[in-house]
């Protein structure tokens, strides 16, 4: 750990004007950005405590939900309004961490985590995200938890959280506020692709801060989070779905799905709604979901398996959604 | 008083069942328990020192070289820093348990990525630890091996040949031969590696997390070229070892040289990341299993060849084939242990060495060797126990296994039949179950403890003993407390002190035997000394709850000693009852597990283990212990595997969210069942070990329950669910 300076903002304004410091950070729960400083990935000079501003509040918002940056995973999972209007919110923050962190993790921290690729977090091997140019530890190295969807030569790192991967599927939007004034931005466009430039996670700017995250007004249908793990708790996802299906007679009338662990965002693919919308479901109509899916999709010898798994996990979820059998 | 027995004939006295306290066996709860529960029981880097500095290991980021240079002041400048160390003494491995010699130096000759190489001094951690990350070193590198598939191994021990295993094989009935591997395992022990040294300018005194003073003791020293009578160690509290802490490692012997030095206390503690990359692994394995049959199932070869591998000049072979040797029969037998020397961290001993990864690979072998005979696997095992030691004939001490195989099965509700997978699917999850043995080979060494009784009646036990979190103060008092007629509360225990008398230490389930014993004969000498003092024959005197009884009266002990202590030094060593006769631990383990259809994801839903292992000392602290066991069989079937990096070798998942134990929500429930035994030739206290049982063959059966759940034979162990789908695939 580098020695830093430690600020406390009163004030949004204040924060961001703090923040803008490429050298500075915004502070949350901590219990990723501590951990990272103290393996010196992260350096910051100054940390901004944002933990006082009130930005905790979960409150209605029009008929949709407002989750402000600072409520804690565990107050999220077990706000009322998410467990019967967007259980599959719930179901995601619940299958991620463990109770301590989640009492620490706050809605925009846990948008922020960063990756958890082992080249990332070992100061001592290349890594282009942790420091462009050096190069990628794990296409040629152990690669078990990382991206086959979107990947670049440059970086195959995922994005490894479940809450971002339901926000995607419930297409929410994250609010910004930095020095410029305020900006949102769907979930789904938030995190980034790693390209030529992994360095950069997500669309945020220096000094732009996460302000809530709204969810739009609930939609009708089954709500389901799958997380494929070798442990039952406490690790991360080696895929995930995120899923809102919904049907009527005996046709698909919603497919909002979302995949984690399979990409440096949570992954979300509109053609699947597209084809999977209005046709009657069945195990075929599934695999070409599938096929739409896994397109693209590459792996990096150790994460191969990846490819079936996520078909075979879309598979089982769109079983459960809509109760084919198997 | 000291009493010395090395034991070379059977004890069956069973003095411990005719005393008269009746506290053996009773499941008292540990005396520290509440220290410990409530944070306050100090372990190493706790305790409050005045002055003292505190310094962080430098670990080279090479595979192999050597140190050319090191920018030292290129950091002294930096703010608290007083020191950056690279002296010869210091160790770059830790030492192998009971090496009783110093481990590998100079540090400065990198023979893996990740070894220690220098020490940054600092007033505070956080200046040392940000110091020690700036510190320029240069290094000259060099090639090294680092794919243990990829070398020529040697015979790490001479191979067990007997008869013709490959005609055996032709001419049987029935055969599997089959090939497993297991990956390296990490102790995992929860407290990291930290020591605080002391020096007086003339002796050493060290606060350390360690498992076995006396050898560590001569270790530190040996490093240090310090005389052994300078040297103190102090350990009464560990935060678990599963064999990590059984040698001398690096942190104690840096800050030691630190202290002497400097002239002030030092504290180094190990991150997570450096406990994981420099302290000892499982080796990871390959191993044959050849199993020839007639056509009744009895075993007619049987064939364990495996690969395990070490770095260079490391003597430490993983003793894979260590229980094939006896657990069953087959007259044409062919055992082999192959090394292969790679730069990795030392391969050591690490929960269970040799039978926690060979029991369960025979294990599967034997599930697979049943279904294609038709019968039960339980029944097969029990075709093929053999009368005595298949190579060198001489008689089991004691043997529950058959009483475990078939108790267990009726405790977990075994179905009898043999096995044919896919039978019951719930949901998504295919269910299935599966059975294996446990065995265990019993060890046990020299150990000292002293005893007394004090004047007001209570008694004290001492040894430089350590409790690594096993229940060790707990089983001290009780046989103190057994022999001298006292409530185990009314023993003080006193442990892990070099100023003790030398007990054996903790490590390959011997503690409780070794030390056990030593204090069993300290107790012995101390009801003559009691008999003496009331003229009567010590087998015709009662001791109960601070009285003696004898025919005609009755004293209190207060009294007897009329403001006396009367002490003892028992002294045990192992004798030829451990050569003539097979002495090892066994038992049973039926799993139930749960196999996801889709996602090979797979889950143990239940568990049995039932276990023999000699006299049980305490119901609640074995109990516990086989309960830990089994729930390390569930990482190394499921999850456990330390990740190599492919190109320059080092080690990938270093710290506890990326090296999968198992989390509470893996660990369904565990049933235990204990079956008495008496081994007079295991003990003195007829009792065996107990600590590393439970953990020796419940893999094999989590993975025949795999295969019974859903029909995939998994090779490869952990059996993660990538592996089983892959497996699903060929199904
Ligand atoms: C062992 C372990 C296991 C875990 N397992 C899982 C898991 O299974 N699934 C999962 O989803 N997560 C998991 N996590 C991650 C956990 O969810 C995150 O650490 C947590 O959500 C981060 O939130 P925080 O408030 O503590 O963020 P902090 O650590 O405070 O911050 C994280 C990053 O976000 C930035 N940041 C914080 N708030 C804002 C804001 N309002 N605006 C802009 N930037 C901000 C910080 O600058 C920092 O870069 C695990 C973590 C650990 C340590
Ligand atoms: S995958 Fe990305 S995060 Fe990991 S080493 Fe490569 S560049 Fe770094």
């Amino acid at each position: 750990m580098r020695p830093f300076d430690y600020q406390r903002a009163e004030r949004l304004e204040h924060a961001s004007q703090l923040a803008a410091d490429s050298e500075t950070l915004p502070l949350a729960g901590g219990t990723n950005l501590i951990d990272l400083m103290k393996l010196q990935v992260e350096t910051p000079q100054t940390l901004v405590d944002i933990g006082r501003l009130s930005m905790g509040e979960i409150a209605e918002e029009g008929e949709g939900l407002r989750i402000g940056a600072l409520a804690t995973n565990t107050a999220t999972a077990a706000h009322p309004r998410v467990r019967a209007d967007y259980p599959v919110l719930a179901r995601a923050i619940l299958a991620g961490a463990t109770q301590q962190l989640r009492n620490k993790a706050t809605t925009g921290g846990n948008l922020c985590q960063r990756t958890r690729c082992y080249y990332f977090t070992n100061i001592d091997q290349p890594c282009n995200k942790r420091e462009p140019g050096s190069g990628c530890g794990a296409i040629d190295g152990v690669a078990r938890l990382h991206g086959i969807l979107g990947t670049s030569p440059q970086c195959i790192a995922t994005y490894p959280g479940d809450m971002a991967v339901a926000m995607a599927a419930l297409d929410a939007t994250v609010e910004i506020t930095g020095e410029s004034g305020e900006r949102s931005v769907p979930v789904r466009d938030f995190h980034r692709l790693p390209g030529d430039t992994p360095e950069k996670d997500n669309v945020l700017e220096p000094g732009e801060i996460i302000t809530a995250v709204t969810l739009p007004a609930p939609v009708s249908g089954k709500h389901i989070y799958r997380k494929v793990r070798e442990r039952s708790s406490y690790a991360f996802a080696l895929c995930s779905v995120a899923a809102i299906v919904d049907m009527a007679e005996g046709r698909i009338t919603r497919a909002d799905l979302a995949f984690g662990g399979l990409a440096h965002k949570p992954w979300h693919d509109p053609r699947i709604a597209e084809l999977l919308v209005d046709s009657e479901p069945s195990l075929a109509l599934f695999d070409k979901a599938a096929d739409l899916l896994l397109e693209g999709a590459q792996g990096y010898g150790e994460n191969d398996f990846k490819i079936p798994l996520t078909r075979r996990t879309l598979t089982a979820v769109l079983c459960d959604a809509t109760g084919v059998e198997a | 008083m000291s009493v010395h027995l090395k034991q070379d004939s059977v004890d069956d006295r069973n003095v411990l069942d005719k005393t008269g306290q009746g506290v053996i066996g009773e499941p008292i709860e540990r005396p520290e328990g509440l220290l410990k529960v409530t944070g306050t029981a100090p372990y190493a880097a706790e305790f409050k020192i005045p002055d003292c500095l505190e310094g962080v290991l430098v670990t080279a980021p090479i595979l192999r070289g050597k140190v050319k240079s090191i920018d030292r002041d290129a950091v002294l400048s930096m703010p608290g820093v007083v020191a950056v160390l690279s002296d010869e003494r210091m160790t770059g491995r830790a030492a192998q348990g009971m090496a009783n010699a110093a481990p590998f130096q100079p540090a400065q000759d990198v023979e893996y990525w990740g070894q220690p190489v220098a020490l940054v001094v600092a007033e505070s951690f956080e200046e040392a630890r940000d110091a020690a990350k700036h510190l320029p070193i240069e290094y000259e590198t060099e090639e090294g091996p680092i794919d243990p598939a990829a070398v020529e191994t040697s015979p790490a021990q001479d191979p067990t040949r007997q008869g013709d295993l490959a005609q055996a094989m032709n001419e049987a009935a029935h055969s599997v031969d089959v090939t497993i591997t297991t990956e390296g395992h990490a102790s995992a022990a929860m407290e990291p590696h930290a020591a605080i040294a002391q020096w007086d300018g003339s002796s050493l005194s060290v606060h350390a997390s360690l498992q076995m003073l006396k050898f560590n003791r001569t270790e530190l020293a040996d490093s240090l070229g310090l005389d052994e009578s300078k040297v103190r160690l102090l350990s009464p509290y560990v935060g678990g070892g599963f064999g990590s802490k059984l040698g001398i490692s690096q942190e104690a012997v840096a800050a030691s040289i630190a202290a002497m030095e400097l002239g002030r206390p030092v504290r180094v503690v190990m991150s997570r990341q450096q406990v994981f990359q420099t302290i000892m692994r499982r080796t990871e394995t390959q191993q044959r299993i050849r199993l020839a049959a007639d056509a009744d199932g009895k075993l007619t070869g049987f064939g364990h060849e495996a690969r395990i591998s070490n770095l260079p000049n490391e003597d430490f072979p993983e003793p894979v084939i260590q229980s094939s040797q006896f657990l069953y029969a087959g007259e044409n037998r062919l055992l082999t242990l192959d090394m292969a020397r790679i730069h990795r961290m030392t391969a050591g001993s690490v929960r269970a060495p040799g039978e926690a990864v060979g029991v369960q690979t025979v294990e599967q072998a034997m599930d697979m060797l049943a279904e294609k005979i038709g019968i039960d696997p339980i029944e097969l095992r029990l075709k093929n126990l053999p009368d005595q030691h298949p190579v060198k004939g001489m008689p089991y001490s004691s043997r529950k296994l058959a009483e475990c195989l078939q108790q267990g099965a009726e405790a977990f509700g075994w179905e009898k039949r043999p096995r044919k997978p896919r039978h019951t699917r719930e949901g998504e999850w295919w269910i299935g179950t599966g059975v294996a043995s446990a065995a265990r080979i019993h060890a046990v060494v020299e150990a000292k403890a002293r005893v007394s009784l004090q004047p007001d009646g209570t008694g004290m036990v001492e040894s430089d003993m350590t409790d690594i979190g096993t229940g060790t103060y707990s089983i001290l008092s009780q046989i103190a407390g057994e022999m001298l007629g006292l409530e185990p509360k009314d023993v003080l225990v006193r442990l892990g002190d070099t100023d003790f008398p030398p007990g054996s230490g903790s490590g390959g389930s011997m503690g409780a035997s070794s030390t056990g014993s030593a204090v069993f004969l300290a107790c012995e000498d101390l009801r003559e000394q009691l008999a003496r003092k009331l003229n009567v024959e010590p087998a015709s005197m009662v001791l109960k709850d601070g009285f003696a009884r004898w025919d005609g009266g009755q004293k209190a002990l207060t009294e007897l000693l009329d403001g006396d202590e009367i002490t003892a030094t028992g002294h045990f060593e192992p004798g030829d009852s451990t050569e003539d006769n097979l002495v090892s631990s066994f038992g049973a383990f039926f799993a139930e597990v749960a196999v996801n259809h889709w996602t090979g994801e797979s889950r143990v839903r239940r568990m049995t283990g039932a276990f023999g292992f000699g006299r049980v000392l305490n119901r609640r602290t074995a109990r516990s212990q086989c309960l830990g066991g089994m729930t390390w069989c569930i990482g190394n079937a499921l999850t456990e595997s330390l990740l190599f990096d492919p190109v320059d070798g080092h080690l990938a998942n270093c710290d506890l969210a990326e090296y999968h134990v198992p989390v509470h929500r893996d660990v369904p429930d565990l049933q235990v069942l204990m079956l008495e035994e008496r081994d007079g030739a295991a003990s003195p206290i007829q009792a065996k070990g107990v600590g590393e049982l439970g953990l020796c063959g419940g893999a094999g059966a989590i993975a025949n329950a795999i295969y019974d759940a859903c029909g995939a034979r998994v090779f490869e162990y952990p059996m993660t669910p990538d592996r089983v789908l892959a497996a699903l695939e060929r199904v």
